[in-house]
């Protein structure tokens, strides 16, 4: 079967420098996959890549949604990239702080929805259908993730931890089948982090969704994937399960430095 | 889309230089007359452009204010060179005094406004920013008119008709040609200040990357003050020039200069000093000859037509560069 | 409270601001009869003025600062916790129409007059509202729209007799029109940059009408324009003003009504969320360009209706009407009414139009405080006057 995420020899430059360079990752559908690498080595100009918010320089980049055909996404709008099914959080928080939580999720909605400007207006009994059930839907995914008790807060006011899930609720609100989460883990506490790693494996288990997360918890990474990718300096250096990416030697070097060069 | 862009512009300069190339041969004079009298009016637009260009390099903001930092300038050199003309003083050091006067206080002017309306917004979203400038804007042109007048006030001239000069007077008078020749001296000493001096090269620092400049020990909240600061020193200088040249002022001037200076800014990519001179004087040319050779009640039009045209087609401007924006 | 330290600093800018402001305060120069007068207490006032100031920049300074830290959770505004409450909900209303109802029968034509042009600027000021405050688009030409009516109602009204009512949905589509044709190319820059060329287009309406004699009648403008009729009856100039007031007042309410329902619409959230952050938002599956040209192309709707409006009113129309500063002080109204925030924007075009009116004596200060006052509301409360409330959605809990 075609894998659902399928990106070849992807590269990007930035001026004069390589910020990837043929990177070729491919994601299996039903798969919880990581995409790791040191600081800078390019694993969210990746996802900046093939959600379009880059223009990227060479390579190809196919999705296979389930039960579609294979598309390219090189050239699409971002927001034609979410249309086609993919849906990301991103590293730093980046919540629309003028609105509730539940608006929040409810943007996410924005692009399966279809009132314009004069339904708005005139509130045909379509329009109010679609509004009720676009509610529903969205606290439904709120309870999913477990902020049902926020749900008329400012999304600013949430503490941290749920600030993060509040991004996972938002990307789930437009019905992806690959959710690619940058850095879910970052700053949580090992509390948190615990209940992430459920609630990743309840997504993958009874969404239907295929996950690909950048992440520097190591520990969390390793229970969670399937397969792990490793970047570094924008190269790709190592695939495999878990135990095969901790024990492939350019991993650790990359990791770790190269003792040789240390003395 | 890029051939599109291609014709029109191949177009556009070919039906310009076929027509410009009838009138001049048809008037080398009064093209000669215009070239200058665009030169001197780019002068003015650089001297402006700058303060622009430099803050906009450094905080990303366009700082509405500066029209009135210059009229500011403007207007306190006339106020100094009245009185002290009142008392008697020699000519030769009210014209110094003057200059110094409103260098002086247009800096004061430049520093008070960065620490009133902007540096509290530091972090705020770029909107906030920018309606306070348009505040901060709207605020010293009502203060100078009502603290002093909105009438037109006479400006005599503070430079005088050199006598050596005199042979190409009728080409470009004495106070056009002092213009020209400032400006190219504040260019070259602002060249030498930013390549050269360590407050220079900090300011460059910051403008590339706010907070590792501040990680390398670099003030940066000083290295804003100093640009508002050497912006609002040349805005002063452009603003005395020109009311020299022209030969009045009101609390008025600045504004639309102001905005002319800016569109020469974004003209010649904006953040880009040489690019801010370059756009100025390509402005200040280019609308001498659309006056000159079109319709004269259009001159502000034109200007604003360029700055679409620039913005749809080459955001970026002749010397800037494309920027990506950070995620 | 204030700290010793304060109060020196506070002492120094006082110096600072006197230093400062001397050739301009304190000197008047009179170059026509070369006169030179000094007003030595300038210097004296401004001295204390900026003390005090300073010491309260200071204390709200501190204030915000503190507040950031402490994390407290925003009061509702007052007002907004009184409408949501029932019980005095419906008696506030209730007075509220009584009063725009009784308002003209009661007041003599000029209160009406002055009202008629606040609440003008009310519709100018929700229909700015849209495009500044909920989508983020600093626009500085809104006055072009707002020409487009007027000059759409004045000309068709001129050249083929056609009426008001005819006119208003006709300038309506004009406005829009306009709307996108300027937004098709300039939506796509940066934000910064779309304030200033706005603004020179807001410019270069103005000076086409100003020159283009034969289209617009140039700096003479265009007099003699008609009244609103009633089913073809023309009022006399009293009952003429009553009646324009009852059509402002319709078509505020009018705005208010589908403004509400806009802001908590697909629509109206994908606006705030573009205002919010561009790049989450496009993430989310949202068009950016498609949904800030609906927000631009609407904000223009809304200015060519009070455009037609004006004109009815006014019965004389010039490009003196549409400057620049036109354009600044529905912005004032918005920005300090609170971005975003219909009740907001509505206190703000009363309270800014409507007190410079009355107080005759602060009147030539008006824009000078208008200025003062966007930089402190920007540096001290971002959110205006009254901020904005959004929807409270109630559900039953479904588990337990």
């Amino acid at each position: 079967m075609e894998p659902i995420l399928n990106v070849k020899n992807l590269t990007m430059n930035f001026g004069g420098l390589k910020a990837l360079d043929t990177v070729n990752i491919a994601v299996e559908k039903g798969q919880i996959a990581a995409l790791i690498g040191p600081n800078g080595a390019g694993k969210t100009t990746f996802f900046n890549c093939i959600t379009g918010i880059y223009e990227v320089s060479e390579g190809r980049m196919e999705i296979t949604p389930p039960g579609k055909s294979t598309q390219e996404l090189k050239g699409l709008k971002t927001n034609v990239v979410t249309e086609r099914g993919l849906a990301r959080t991103f590293q730093n928080i980046r919540l629309f702080e003028g609105m509730t939580v539940l608006e929040n999720v409810m943007i996410g909605r924005h692009c399966r929805l279809k009132s314009g400007i004069f339904s708005a207006m005139l509130r045909p009994s379509s329009q109010k259908d679609e509004e009720k059930k676009a509610v529903n839907d969205s606290y439904k995914i709120l309870e999913k993730i477990g902020l049902e008790q926020y749900v008329n807060e400012m999304a600013v006011n949430l503490p941290y931890g749920a600030q993060r899930r509040l991004e996972i609720a938002r990307a789930l609100a437009t019905d992806p089948f690959l959710l690619l989460l940058d850095e879910p883990a970052a700053g949580m506490n090992p509390q948190e982090t615990k209940e992430l790693d459920d609630l990743i494996i309840w997504l993958r288990d009874n969404e239907n969704l295929s996950i690909l997360l950048i992440e520097h918890d190591m520990k969390l990474v390793m229970s969670l994937s399937d397969n792990i990718h490793v970047v570094d300096y924008g190269k790709k250096i190592a695939e495999g399960t878990p135990e095969e990416v901790k024990s492939n030697p350019d991993v650790i070097k990359a990791y770790l430095g190269d003792e040789s060069e240390d003395a | 889309m890029r051939l599109f862009k291609i014709i029109l512009g191949v177009a556009v300069v070919g039906i310009l230089g076929f027509l410009g190339i009838k009138e001049i041969i048809a008037d080398p004079v009064y093209f000669l007359e215009l070239f200058l009298g665009g030169l001197t009016r780019g002068s003015i637009y650089a001297l402006i452009a700058l303060g622009y260009t430099m803050v906009y390099g450094i905080i990303q903001l366009i700082n509405f204010a500066h029209g009135e930092i210059y009229m500011i300038g403007a207007m306190t050199a006339l106020i100094v060179a009245s009185v002290l003309g009142l008392w008697g003083w020699n000519s030769a050091v009210i014209v110094i005094l003057a200059f110094v006067f409103a260098i002086v206080y247009s800096c004061a002017y430049g520093f008070t406004v960065e620490k009133i309306a902007y540096m509290p917004l530091r972090t705020a979203p770029r909107l906030s920013a920018l309606i306070s400038a348009i505040g901060m804007s709207l605020f010293l042109q009502n203060y100078v008119m009502l603290a002093q007048t909105s009438e037109y006030m006479p400006f005599e001239s503070l430079i005088p008709d050199f006598k050596f000069w005199e042979p190409f007077s009728h080409i470009i008078t004495s106070v056009e040609m002092t213009i020209i020749v400032t400006t190219v001296i504040v260019m070259i000493l602002l060249g030498i200040l930013i390549k050269f001096t360590k407050i220079g090269k900090a300011m460059r620092a910051a403008a590339q990357d706010k907070i590792m400049a501040s990680l390398v020990g670099i003030n940066v909240n000083r290295v804003i003050s100093t640009t508002f600061v050497v912006g609002s020193a040349t805005a002063a200088i452009g603003g005395v020039l020109i009311a020299c040249h022209v030969g009045q002022i009101n609390f008025y001037i600045g504004f639309l200069a102001g905005l002319k200076a800016f569109i020469a800014a974004v003209l010649g990519g904006i953040g880009s000093i040489p690019g801010a001179v370059l756009g100025s004087l390509v402005l200040g040319i280019s609308e001498s000859m659309f006056t000159g050779y079109f319709w004269s009640e259009y001159e502000d039009v034109f200007a604003f037509s360029i700055l679409v045209i620039i913005l749809i087609f080459r955001p970026s401007g002749i010397l800037g560069r494309d920027e990506t924006s950070k995620v | 409270m204030v700290t010793k330290k304060e109060i020196k600093l506070s002492f120094f800018i006082g110096l600072w601001f006197m230093v400062l402001t001397f050739p301009i305060m304190v000197i008047k120069v009179n170059t026509i009869t070369n006169t030179v007068i000094f007003r030595w207490p300038n210097l004296l006032w401004v001295g204390i003025v900026c003390f005090f100031a300073s010491l309260i920049w200071n204390y709200l300074l501190r204030m915000k600062e503190e507040k950031k830290k402490a994390d407290t959770k925003d009061d509702i505004p007052i007002v907004h916790r009184l409408l949501q409450n029932e019980k005095f909900k419906i008696p506030f209303l209730a007075a509220l129409a009584i009063f725009f109802l009784l308002y003209p029968f009661v007041f003599s034509m000029y209160h009406t007059s002055i009202l008629i042009s606040a609440l003008i600027y009310v519709m100018l000021g929700l229909g700015l509202n849209i495009v500044v405050g909920l989508a983020g688009l600093l626009d500085l030409g809104y006055v072009a729209f707002y020409a487009v009516g007027a000059y759409t109602y004045a000309l068709l009204n001129l050249h083929f007799g056609i009426s008001f009512w005819v006119v208003l949905p006709i300038s309506a589509v004009f406005g829009a029109i306009a709307g996108t044709l300027l937004g098709y190319p300039v939506l796509r820059l940066r934000g910064d940059y779309l304030a200033i060329v706005t603004l020179g287009f807001g410019e270069i309406i103005r000076i086409v009408l100003e020159n283009w004699d034969d289209f617009s009648n140039g700096p003479r403008g265009i007099g003699n324009i008609p009244a609103p009729s009633f089913f073809g009856h023309q009022f006399g100039q009293h009952d003429s003003v009553i009646y324009i007031y009852f059509i402002v007042i319709g078509l505020v309410l009018m705005t208010i009504f589908f403004v509400n329902r806009l802001e908590n619409s697909r629509i109206g959230r994908a606006w705030i969320a573009l205002r919010d952050d561009e790049i989450a938002c496009q993430a989310m599956g949202i068009d950016k360009f498609k949904t800030k040209l609906t927000a631009f192309t609407l904000g223009a709707t809304w200015a060519a209706l009070g455009g037609v409006v004006f004109a009815a009113k006014t019965s004389f129309i010039n490009p003196m009407s549409f400057t620049i500063w036109e354009s600044i002080t529905i912005l004032c109204v918005v920005v300090i009414g609170g971005m975003g925030s219909a009740i907001g924007v509505i206190a703000g075009a009363l309270v800014l139009i409507l007190l410079p009116e009355y107080l005759r004596a602060v009147a030539e200060y008006r824009m000078l405080v208008f200025g003062a006052l966007q930089v402190i509301v920007m540096v001290f409360k971002p959110e205006g006057l009254i901020r904005s409330v959004r929807k409270i959605y109630k559900f039953k809990k479904v588990k337990e």
